[in-house]
């Protein structure tokens, strides 16, 4: 640590205002406070103790991803594999997956860590650490078959129009993640829907066909243990619900994420889904809804954004139900969006401050009433 | 001079005024469509505006409005009827936006602001400038959608095959509204961020 904490010492006068390295200030900052503890300490105001800050929120959020993004890797690798006619040995489909996914991550973490920095040195903010969580979900929830450059400009999209627009981290009101999908999903529809992407397909070799849950018919829906274990094709990070679930337990038991709204995404869910199949407008049963496509992981990662979510309490509640009914009627009712969920959150991101302001109005109404009555 | 050029930058109507903005957002899909509105906004918003201003001491301030609403439509029914005499393609591509070149706000704006109270010739050249600023937005919004929405411009193939052959796409969402919208947001943005136009 000394040699770090000289050598930053030693620069960091370079980097002050008027100085030829000004212009890269937020990056030295961000490598400084990625490495040692930032020297500056609050003087006057609240002061909050508390182990937990930004940082270890981000670090928790990744370490819950990780189950679910090393069974990715082996699954890529995994139907790839499979597709070819081939039985793969564990580390060769292993290899393969995780080969799959590193351009896919080097790509956004460049654009969009790029990206971040100019912002940060062009307004004089420091590089928040934001990005880290959405650099890592973004290829997750991508298709496997993803062109590179399709990647690139939907996480450019995203941290610009998302999140930086609004004022960086902590003031996006929609979810950067889900919105650089929903851009693959609506700028280039034909990489992310249909049933030729959900497999890693190598250079130009034939397009191997295989169909996500989602779209196919109801017979051909793979069973409800196949769906949780996850070895189907799909998204990289969405398939295993195992994984997904520790995940969820991680984050449940650190308290980074609130168990109301994963509780309501549920129940709301599965609610819907039982009305639509009591009523017979879809054959799929309750708990194969719930297992396919990328409900669970919405559930888990993306709903339960600290900063997208509704604030108060009651206000979760409302807002986890209303993602699991809208997401499950779009996936019934609208043939043409079978993913239904990132759309259903998206939504409700956008909805999420008015039902704070309603719980809160009530809440203060309830207050003045019982303060009216008090007096009387 | 420079109080007429104001429209084209800093006191651009859709950018600034935020004018006009549903039908900048409508047509703007494709170039042609875009330029032809243009250049009919403009039309429009000249010659009303010199014809206000010829008559601006005889209309009765409490029914001008009126008038205006009729001279505006007057020469919007004449547009309408030359797109579709002489370009029925666009006309048909434009449907309602050339008639709700009447509710443009730009148009009533620069008639109530600046046609009822200046001479002829100045309310000609401001009307004709307040247009163009409208199709300066409308030509590079309907430029950018076209280019990356369909890979060509005024119909004309411009993305190189090659470009496809290696993997390019069209970005389907250029071509919906929402886009639009965003591509327009961004222009203001740097409008905004020009540091000569800072208040």
């Amino acid at each position: 640590m000394g040699f770090f904490q000289k050598w930053s010492d030693k620069l960091s006068g370079h980097f002050e205002k008027g100085r030829p390295l000004h212009v890269f200030k937020s990056l030295f900052d961000a490598v400084d406070t990625f490495l040692l503890t930032p020297a500056a300490v609050t003087h006057n105001g609240s002061h909050v103790r508390d182990a937990v800050d930004m940082k270890r929120i981000m670090i928790t959020v990744m370490i819950a991803l990780c189950p679910a993004l090393l069974f990715g890797w082996w699954n890529v690798g995994y139907q790839h594999f499979l597709s070819v006619g081939a039985t793969p040995g564990f580390w060769q489909a292993f290899g393969f997956g995780f080969l799959r996914w590193l351009p896919m991550a080097v790509v956004v973490y460049a654009v969009g860590l790029t990206i971040e920095v100019c912002f940060a040195q062009w307004r004089g903010h420091e590089v928040a650490e934001g990005f880290f969580v959405t650099g890592f979900l973004i290829p997750m929830i991508m298709p496997p078959a993803v062109p590179l450059w399709i990647l690139a400009v939907a996480t450019a999209f995203s941290v610009v129009f998302a999140k930086e627009v609004f004022g960086g981290t902590g003031y996006n009101f929609l979810n950067p993640a889900i919105v650089a999908r929903v851009f693959v999903f609506f700028a280039y529809p034909s990489v992310i829907s249909g049933d030729s992407v959900w497999i890693a397909r190598p250079g130009t070799c034939d397009a191997v066909s295989g169909a996500t849950p989602l779209a196919v018919d109801v017979a051909q829906i793979p069973s409800d243990w196949e769906l949780f274990v996850g070895a189907i094709p799909g998204c990289v990070g969405e398939t295993c619900k195992i994984a997904i679930l520790i995940g969820a337990a991680l984050l449940l038991f650190t308290k980074v994420a609130d168990w109301r709204i994963m509780l309501s995404v549920l129940v709301g869910g599965a609610g819907m889904a039982a009305i639509f199949h009591a009523v017979g407008m879809t054959g799929v049963p309750v708990l194969t809804q719930l297992l396919m496509g990328g409900f669970l992981f919405g559930t888990v990662f993306m709903a339960t954004d600290p900063v997208t979510a509704a604030h108060t309490r009651a206000g979760k509640y409302v807002y986890g139900l209303l993602v699991g009914i809208i997401a499950i009627m779009v996936r019934v009712l609208n043939k043409g969006y079978v993913e239904g969920m990132m759309l259903a959150i998206l939504l409700m991101n956008v909805m999420a401050p008015l039902i704070d302001y309603c719980v809160i109005r009530i809440h203060i109404r309830k207050r003045k009433h019982r303060i009216a009555r008090s007096k009387v | 001079m420079k109080k007429y050029l104001g429209p084209l930058n800093k006191e651009n109507p859709v950018l600034v005024q935020v004018l006009g903005v549903c039908s900048a957002l409508a047509v703007t899909a494709q170039l042609k469509p875009a330029v032809v509105m243009a250049l009919s906004v403009t039309v429009v918003c000249a010659l009303s505006n010199l014809i206000i201003s010829l008559i601006r001491n005889t209309i009765p301030p409490r029914v001008r409005i009126i008038v205006q609403l009729l001279v505006v439509s007057f020469f919007v029914v004449m547009v309408d009827m030359f797109l579709q005499a002489f370009v029925y393609d666009v006309s048909k591509m434009l449907s309602v936006f050339v008639g709700l070149i009447i509710t443009n706000c730009i148009v009533m704006g620069r008639l109530e602001a600046f046609a009822l109270s200046h001479k002829p010739l100045p309310s000609l050249v401001d009307g004709l400038m307040n247009g163009l600023g409208y199709g300066l937005v409308l030509v590079v919004v309907g430029t950018l959608r076209e280019l990356f929405g369909r890979g060509t411009l005024w119909n004309i193939r411009i993305m190189p095959q090659a470009f496809y052959e290696a993997g390019y796409l069209d970005n389907g969402l250029m071509i919906l509204p929402p886009m639009a919208l965003i591509l327009v947001g961004s222009l203001i943005w740097i409008l905004n961020r020009n540091p000569k136009n800072a208040k």
